[in-house]
């Protein structure tokens, strides 16, 4: 079906709020294309283009709440699907936790939509595909990669006078690139909702380089080093730390943020005062959604972290007034302050250490510390006197990020990326960090 | 349920899970109608038939209806019930040599015929790039067929108020025996899969799984320590009777430290346990980091196996098709060309399959039309096979597809997911307690923990749930902190007992992630309770702030 626009869903919005007995009903239509291409061995293996739309509705009879949903959108599969989602209320045993859908306010938009990333055809996904792959075979390299564009629209509204529709793009782009021997491998990943922001020779040269210069790749003991970690190298750290950011598990004493004698640690100096972070929905180079659709609350520009101390923590509508607290919707991305200086600039003032391209596979050991383990993946190289050295080998770490996050020697520049395994847009930089914590090696490349 | 939203969950991060917003509620009587035969073929032929047209030298078509029912609970509450349902079609082609796909949920012939023409048009786009044309190992159509899951309870039709309850039963008795929290969820699924190929197959499947996790949580206010225990039920493919704790599918562990399940599971029994093992575990000792013999339960071993056998015997990873996301596998071609390649001791032997009964990969035909069936990855320790799918049979020799193409909705493409990867159990008659006899120092695991692996299937480090120290042929004491790391072939080479398979039982994954765009797929791994020797345990306690 066409991309429907505010006018369409307004009217589809209007018309099941009409439809609806429910003591209270909320609707939320998510539609759009997403396209596509995947690569590996220098060749394409997958390209796809999938589109869809749906109206999900949820109505409520007093704490008893049900949910349905159709892709249709004729009035007559609207009644059905607003009758659908009654009997599931009635149905449904009541919770006493269940919170009323929050009153109207006011969006303020944010700059999610490109049309040039709107634009993008096969023909564009494949020459991105190309890129990588006759740079790699020119340099006897091979090219594993995947491109994907989205191009949709959210629309949020309740009976309580809660309205909001924007349209969003977002292009991901991560190239793996690897010698034809196995011996070295470089990977780029880069985010952006403007295709014109993305330069796909670029992202691949990076890749090129990173596996060109990891080949012979020495063993270093297992241990404690200063290491630069790249943004990819903490995306996933910090996602996992913020994920813990519930003020429910903090206060109940289940989370690294909860304090002896069942308070939480909000105000509390947990990290370096370098370390500053934020979320804001309307930043030129992170943008999301000004409102959270699963609470319909709006989003905030809000401190997480400030001068090293816990500024705020999510809480849900039923926790927040528990605690007479402020429920804001929760952040979707995450901002973190830096410096000015490049990687290469972190690098060069480097005595001894350790470059982390990425981090891969991390999962949480101890939740009681947030320790994480995981282990470094192409591109890890050993410094001296402000030099790569050589490459060495991959680590496994065990370290927590609230660990890292106070033994920060010096802030970088702040690059856009999302992480492998997190929701967030993140806005981070690279950062020299001390002792981080290596367990053992690894023989993978 | 994207499956980083599940890897969110724990004791403490599963009240932060999103169930997925979209699918249509459906109330129950319509849930167990199914869509008419006819009606899909109709779609199928509309597309097969477009995209020959436009010149696809290949085409399969896959109708589908996805149905998810998920129950939330925490502590005494109820959180959420969402039925959810999800239809539409999948067109994938092959056209100048190169794949297309396309999809699309209008469910219209115009929608398929369409999507069928998109298909052929995204592959002539890739052919340009393409070095080596596809080559599909030939797969004999079966013309009209249909296979199901067996169960006895079809769990579309058991009342919610039921589920509910045995939900908050279990949660009641989890806080009751000492737990401060509990959180459950029920995870029921079937998938009516239609598909349909220019090979002249028309294969219609319904396939029902389930899972019920829980987590435990106790909490110490005094000392701000929190520990969890997670249930030990295993996600299955079959039917409701699962949650019938049949007294017969019930067993002690070894040295009685708790109840275990097969065939059927006690939530109840079950929650009651881990309410008292988590405010155990905020007491018991921790480890001292060395080297240890453990002993693996099959509630345990199964993870290992998936992340050290299962994902590097994937041959697209072997080739290097996962490069760019999941990596790479240090089981390379070569390894299985010796013939002689030493994988693990002489007694691991380890069997792919997409046929036992109850498991999560067993179907009647995979999502490439092919019949399923059961083969030899390991062999008295030797490297013998891999896992592939039609387009990659040749690589290895093979006549026939293995049958592991799988696409986790309409609207993904298929690819090569893992099958059943299973240990086979050991040849002598072996107990757990026989077993833990020999062990002069030694950790008995339970449960699966935190897992953690490299990108060719090296290094990994893997926690659990219940810790128990093993001193001079006895059980003595639990343990916390413990979490080992090992390297792949080490770690299998130092595999020294298999208890038989008086002991052998699945566990298995209702998540696991791989492709680009990454796609969840199900997964069972069987075993016997082994014994691995000099395994490396290290110790995870931290202070923080």
């Amino acid at each position: 079906m066409k991309m429907l626009n505010q006018d369409d869903t307004k009217r589809i919005t209007d018309k099941v709020l009409s439809l609806s007995k429910a003591d209270e009903c909320t609707v939320t239509i998510k539609g759009g294309r997403t396209g596509n291409i995947r690569y590996a061995r220098n060749a394409v293996s997958t390209a796809g283009l999938v589109e869809n739309t749906e109206i999900a509705i949820s109505v409520a009879f007093g704490k008893k709440q049900g949910t349905a949903s159709v892709n249709e959108f004729d009035d007559k599969s609207l009644e059905k699907a607003v009758r659908r989602a009654e009997d599931l209320a009635r149905l449904a045993p009541e919770n006493p936790e269940f919170m009323p859908t929050p009153a109207a306010v006011a969006f303020k938009s944010s700059s999610t939509f490109s049309a040039k990333t709107d634009a993008i055809d096969p023909e564009f996904r494949a020459q991105v595909a190309a890129y990588s792959i006759e740079a790699c075979r020119k340099n006897k390299l091979v090219a594993a990669g995947f491109f994907t564009d989205e191009s949709g629209f959210e629309t949020i509204a309740n009976s309580r006078g809660v309205f909001g529709h924007q349209q969003r793009t977002n292009v991901d782009f991560t190239c793996t690139v690897r010698t034809e021997d196995g011996r070295g491998s470089g990977w780029v990943r880069r985010d952006a909702n403007d295709v014109s922001k993305f330069d796909a020779r670029a992202a691949s040269d990076v890749a090129i380089e990173k596996a060109l210069r990891s080949v012979e790749a020495k063993a270093l003991e297992p241990g404690r080093y200063t290491v630069i970690l790249e943004p990819a190298a903490t995306s996933d750290l910090m996602a996992y730390m913020f994920n813990s950011f519930d003020a429910r598990s903090a206060d109940e004493g289940r989370s690294f943020l909860a304090k002896q004698g069942g308070r939480n640690r909000l105000g509390d100096k947990l990290f370096d005062e370098q370390v500053n972070v934020w979320a804001d929905p309307w930043h030129p180079d992170v943008p999301v959604l000004p409102w959270d659709a699963e609470t319909m609350l709006a989003r905030e520009k809000m401190d997480l972290i400030k001068n090293g101390k816990i500024a705020a923590l999510n809480y849900s509508p039923f926790w927040a007034k528990k605690q007479g607290a402020r429920a804001v919707g929760a952040p979707g991305n995450i901002v973190m302050a830096g410096g000015s200086k490049s990687t290469a600039e972190l690098i060069a003032s480097t005595k001894k250490g350790v470059l982390v391209t990425r981090t891969w596979y991390i999962r949480m050991v101890d939740p009681q510390s947030v320790l994480l383990t995981g282990l470094t993946r192409d591109g890890t190289f050993y410094i001296e006197n402000g030099k790569i050295k050589h490459p060495i080998k991959n680590f496994r770490f065990n370290e927590s990020p609230v660990t890292m996050l106070n033994n920060i020697d010096e802030l970088g520049r702040p690059e856009i990326l999302a992480g492998d395994e997190s929701q967030f847009q993140l806005l981070i930089p690279a950062m020299r960090v001390r002792d981080f914590n290596f367990t053992s090696l690894s023989d993978a490349v | 349920m994207e499956r980083r939203a599940f890897l969110n969950l724990g004791g403490a991060a599963l009240g932060t899970m999103l169930l997925p917003p979209f699918g249509r509620a459906i109330a129950a009587e319509e849930l167990v109608r199914p869509v008419e035969t006819k009606f899909k073929k109709m779609l199928a032929d509309t597309a097969l038939t477009a995209a020959t047209q436009a010149g696809a030298s290949y085409c399969d078509v896959r109708v589908g209806r996805y149905l998810n029912q998920f129950i939330t609970t925490r502590d005494l509450n109820i959180e959420n019930v969402t039925n959810t349902e999800s239809a539409g079609v999948g067109v994938r082609v092959i056209a100048g040599g190169a794949y297309g796909f396309a999809a699309t949920n209008d469910m219209t012939p115009d929608g398929v015929a369409g999507a069928a023409r998109q298909a052929v048009a995204i592959a002539r786009a890739n052919a340009k790039l393409q070095t080596e044309p596809v080559q599909l190992a030939p797969t004999p159509g079966v013309g009209e067929v249909a296979w199901a899951t067996p169960f006895k309870k079809d769990w579309r039709t058991v009342p919610i108020k039921e589920k509910a309850e045995l939900l908050i039963a279990g949660n009641k008795a989890g806080m009751e025996a000492g737990a401060s929290f509990m959180q459950s969820l029920l995870f029921q699924v079937n998938q009516q899969k239609y598909f349909a190929s220019t090979d002249g197959s028309y294969i219609d499947q319904d396939l029902h799984r389930l899972w019920v996790p829980f987590f435990a949580t106790a909490v110490d206010k005094t000392s701000g320590k929190f520990r969890s225990r997670s249930g030990l039920s295993t996600p299955v493919g079959m039917g409701y009777e699962y949650l019938d704790g049949r007294k017969e599918d019930k067993f002690q562990a070894a040295g009685g430290v708790t109840t275990l399940y097969r065939n059927s599971y006690d939530l109840i029994e079950d929650a009651r346990a881990a309410g008292k093992q988590a405010k155990q575990k905020l007491t018991a000792k921790s480890v001292q980091p060395g080297k240890y013999d453990l002993v693996l339960s099959p509630e345990h071993l199964w993870l290992t196996i998936h992340e050290s056998v299962g994902h590097p015997t994937e041959l697209d990873r072997v080739l290097g098709y996962e490069a760019n996301f999941a990596g790479t596998s240090f089981a390379t071609l070569d390894k299985w060309q010796s013939k002689k390649f030493k994988y693990g001791a002489d007694i691991v032997n380890i069997v792919a399959d997409k046929t036992t009964p109850g498991s999560l990969g067993a179907v009647g035909y995979d999502d490439e039309g092919v019949k399923c069936k059961r083969w030899d990855i390991i062999k008295d320790g030797v490297l013998v096979n891999y896992q592939a799918t039609r387009d990659q049979a040749h690589i290895i020799g093979e006549k026939e597809s293995h049958g592991c193409s799988y696409a986790d909705s309409w609207s993904s493409v298929q690819f090569q997911r893992m099958p059943n990867v299973s240990l086979q159990a050991g040849k002598k008659q072996l107990t757990p307690d026989q077993m833990i006899k020999d062990v002069k120092k030694g950790i008995y695991i339970v449960g699966d923990g935190s897992f953690s692996i490299d990108q060719q299937r090296y290094n990994f480090q893997f926690g659990g749930q219940l810790f128990y120290e093993i001193k001079d042929g006895k059980i003595t004491q639990p343990l916390e902190d413990v979490a080992y790391q090992a390297n792949t072939q080490e770690f299998w080479n130092a595999c020294t007992a298999l208890c038989d398979e008086r002991d052998w039982r699945m566990g298995g994954s209702f998540f696991d992630g791989k492709g680009q765009p990454s796609q969840s797929s199900i997964v069972s791994h069987g075993a016997s309770t082994a014994r691995f020797n000099g395994i490396n345990v290290i110790n995870t306690a931290r202070k923080i702030g």
